[in-house]
């Protein structure tokens, strides 16, 4: 497993054929699932010229590794890559890759989406939005993906 | 008892500051106490908070050198 956070630009499809040669088995995987998160120029009705993603560095690594770990308990799941963008971004940059590798395809989907909805929904990131007319507002609240039933974040000290 | 108490995000702006060392001299102080003492108000149910980076409650108990961390809603990914 790894999981990493970065102020440089992510180039995730490099950072997914990078790991697989390095930290995989050779033909051992049937595929790997991947989430890769874009910065869109648009949000709640408003264009958006720029972002600044804040975290809380140690806790919200901390906190990605422990959702990777339960995919990594739940399903048949073979590895596991999460790597976050933070600091100033703009449109079209990628902000989060999710890749879960499995033997079978079952698993690394069904894993990769509980990893970017529980990150989404309980890892300590920030969004500061930069409209076209420059003005900067937080981001109150993601989507929800309908799909998925709300989990609560669990009490864990 | 020394806490480290840290603010994110629109918390921080709103508090004016990022982070501070409080004192508080009582025997139990849980998180809703400390929250008290540095806003002068009632912990709000929207805001979240964290003892040594784990996610946990107004009613947490706290002990010297815990580091509590409030901040707003995440929107990550």
């Amino acid at each position: 497993m790894k999981v990493f956070i970065t102020k440089d630009v992510l180039d995730p499809y490099k950072e997914i054929l990078d790991y697989e040669k390095a930290a995989l088995p050779p033909g051992k995987h049937g595929g790997v699932v991947s989430f890769v998160g874009t910065m869109r120029d648009f949000n709640d009705g408003q264009d958006v010229r720029a972002m600044n993603l804040d975290y809380y560095p140690g806790m919200t690594e901390h906190h990605i590794e422990r959702v990777c770990q339960e995919a990594m308990n739940e399903w048949d799941v073979m590895d596991c890559l999460v790597a976050h963008r933070v600091g100033e971004m703009i449109p079209t940059d990628p902000i989060v890759l999710v890749a879960v590798w499995s033997a079978h395809r079952k698993d690394s989907f069904d894993a990769c989406r509980y990893i970017i909805n529980y990150l989404k929904e309980s890892a300590p990131f920030w969004k500061c939005e930069v409209t076209t007319a420059g003005k900067k507002h937080w981001v109150e609240k993601n989507s929800e993906d309908p799909g998925v039933a709300k989990r609560v974040v669990r009490k864990s000290a | 008892m020394d806490l480290k108490v840290r603010y994110f995000a629109s918390l921080r702006d709103r508090m004016g500051r990022s982070e501070e060392k409080v004192s508080i001299d009582q025997g139990k102080v849980t998180v809703a106490d400390l929250w008290k003492k540095v806003s002068n108000a009632p912990l709000p149910e929207t805001i979240l908070v964290a003892v040594n980076m784990e996610y946990t409650d107004a009613a947490h108990e706290l002990k010297s050198g815990d580091e509590v961390a409030f901040f707003p809603p995440v929107t990550g990914g």
